[in-house]
């Protein structure tokens, strides 16, 4: 249930607090005038059919489920539900953790056209599903190996497909670039590096971490 | 399959033919499936049992690619997302940076994305529904639409120096304003265009091959509708009036008035409807924004953001510093993250964006419109005819560009 629903939220708005008494759910947050709910996976079933059938909630449609990938992070993916309310005019969205190996509950139960977004995931992130139907890649190549969309698969990806004249057919082969891959950060070197050589001693009490969310 | 002609007739031997199941494979490149769709069809006789759409023939990897592109190298991604309608797309993505980066548009700003999204509207629905008879068989409707298609793209030319990939709607604004006397022809089109929408309808709506082709056939319910994520034109055919220009307004849509086209039935054929009476709307709309458009700056005044005028950067040093920092490095933008969706005219076109504090997106996912449609094709052609399945994708108003993204 609810441990670290953000105190001051609760008291103001009583939405967020029976967000927050529901099954699963960790926090309740607003960003930008969106309301952002984490939640744990193994409860996301009950979750989710809660806010789909509860009149107080009535998300009719999941607009959206998405993946992002966290490689710094233990549990690296996020599963991002981005749900609609068409008969209270509001949006969710609904955030669980996840990694490589454990899969998280499908809701294609709950909503019937969450299926392919889930297969989507699949197939960029290699993120599984349990009790989706169909585990089928659906934007990538037949026989493609990978999860593109992992922050550690590479822009170039592995393999390249040219017509063949001899062979009269297209065949894969590993990408060769004809020069190294460039990926120029374009930062400013006075945003980028914190520390300018030779001024050190300036900063090191303060270690400013690159501005990147957990 | 036994005639009963053949039955009755003395002397002649009757044949009973076995319905057997087979499946056939429509597509890739089937001129009916309105881009690469790779269609797996269940067949008994000529009635679908099952059909299953095989997509990501033209999967570019735009989210891959954007988050190793700057925010403004990012925005003609989305021309080439559903290259039918290219500026909604990149409404989508303006306004979900804007949201980051916390700005707001200036007026005349904003009325020239209204302005624009709702040509590209009538750009969109004239394509699919004189598409949707193409596919049924009817010639005219196409040679008429995109004639009168190639007038609007004149203004997306006109604006942007593209017919198609645009470029036009940036993060603060628009890249440029309107040239002169554009508005005013603009105008003198929106004086001619109900014409040309009456004479469409009359061709079409009363048309005996056109009804017998459409009516009842594709049905989905509302309850269906909403659990398949249904959005725009389709979800308004099967009987549920929601309209993001109206629910959840963004840039000017609060400040004008229109009316939505709901449908009943949710049948191919107010499908059909919707979208002709939305083009009626979205002319009513298009003739608000130019009587309502003030004079002022199209984009945000801060340099950090849009690019100087060209004539400053060759006086102003200052100004040559924003062009190149603007066009090397980029914008940064707060880490945060927002989920903006926008009503194209295929339904909710979404961007969800997460910055994370430097130039270049950490993620951009794409919530296409079309891939929720198609998905639902299956429950609306099973049962119905090899034909009318193509009716039904014909309807459901579907580009790939999108949908594979």
């Amino acid at each position: 249930m609810s441990d670290t629903t953000t105190p001051d939220a609760l008291a103001l708005d009583p939405f967020a607090a029976a967000l927050g008494a529901l099954p699963g759910v960790t926090s309740v947050v607003m960003e930008r005038d969106e309301r952002i709910v984490h939640a744990n996976r193994t409860d996301l079933a009950a979750l989710m059919t809660v806010l789909r059938r509860d009149a107080r909630f009535a998300f009719e449609q999941c607009m959206d489920v998405c993946g992002v990938d966290w490689p710094q992070r233990d549990e690296r993916f996020d599963v991002v539900y981005n749900l609609l309310s068409v008969t209270r005019n509001d949006r969710l969205r609904v955030i669980v953790r996840t990694d490589e190996t454990a899969s998280v509950p499908s809701v294609t139960g709950i909503w019937p056209g969450t299926a392919w977004w889930e297969r989507e995931v699949f197939d960029l992130f290699g993120v599984t599903f349990d009790g989706l139907a169909d585990h089928r890649r659906i934007v990538s190549d037949y026989g493609f190996e990978g999860h593109p969309l992992r922050k550690d698969f590479p822009l170039t990806g592995h393999v390249e497909l040219r017509y063949d004249e001899e062979q009269k057919r297209v065949v894969y082969e590993k990408v060769a670039l004809t020069q190294e891959f460039r990926n120029f950060d374009f930062l400013s070197p006075w945003e980028a590096m914190t520390t300018l050589p030779g001024d050190e001693k300036a900063h090191r009490p303060a270690t400013s971490a690159p501005a990147v969310k957990p | 399959m036994s005639g009963g002609l053949h039955e009755a007739a003395p002397g002649r031997e009757t044949r009973t033919l076995d319905l057997e199941r087979h499946t056939v494979n429509v597509g890739p490149q089937h001129p009916a499936t309105h881009g690469v769709l790779r269609l797996i069809m269940e067949l008994e006789g000529e009635t679908v049992t099952r059909a299953d759409p095989h997509i990501g023939l033209l999967h570019r990897g735009t989210e891959k690619l954007i988050e190793y592109k700057s925010y403004l190298q990012a925005v003609p991604y989305f021309d080439r997302l559903d290259y039918v309608s290219p500026m909604c797309c990149e409404h989508a993505f303006a306004l979900a940076t804007e949201k980051l980066l916390g700005i707001a548009v200036p007026d005349r700003g904003q009325w020239i994305r209204v302005l624009f999204s709702e040509i590209t509207r009538i750009l969109n629905h004239l394509l699919t529904v004189v598409h949707l008879a193409l596919d049924i068989g009817a010639q005219s409707p196409s040679l008429w639409g995109y004639e009168e298609r190639e007038k609007l793209l004149t203004f997306h030319e006109a604006v942007s120096g593209a017919r198609f990939h645009a470029n036009y709607f940036r993060p603060g604004g628009v890249s440029k304003d309107l040239p002169a006397g554009l508005a005013d022809e603009i105008w003198a089109w929106s004086e001619t265009f109900p014409k040309f929408l009456a004479d469409l309808q009359n061709l079409l709506n009363d048309n005996r091959i056109f009804r017998q082709r459409l009516v009842d056939i594709g049905i989905i319910s509302a309850e269906d509708a909403l659990g398949m994520g249904f959005s725009g034109p389709n979800l308004r055919a099967a009987g549920i009036a929601w309209d993001l220009r109206r629910a959840q307004p963004y840039d000017k849509y609060g400040e004008v008035e229109f009316d939505i086209p709901v449908g009943r039935h949710g049948d191919c054929f107010d499908r059909y409807l919707v979208r002709i009476h939305e083009m009626g709307e979205s002319l009513k709309i298009i003739r608000q924004a130019l009587q309502k458009m003030p004079q002022g700056p199209v984009k945000v005044q801060d340099h950090k953001i849009t690019p100087p005028k060209r004539a400053e950067m060759k006086r102003s040093m200052e100004a040559l510093i924003h062009h190149f920092k603007l066009y090397t490095e980029g914008y940064h933008v707060p880490a945060g993250t927002t989920y903006t969706a926008v009503e194209a005219p295929k339904g909710e076109f979404g961007v969800y964006l997460i910055a994370d504090g430097t130039n270049h997106p950490y993620r951009c996912k794409i919530r296409a419109t079309g891939f929720s449609h198609l998905q639902a094709l299956e429950m609306m052609s099973k049962g119905h005819l090899l034909a009318d399945a193509i009716a039904v994708l014909g309807s459901i108003d579907i580009v790939f560009g999108e949908v594979d993204r």
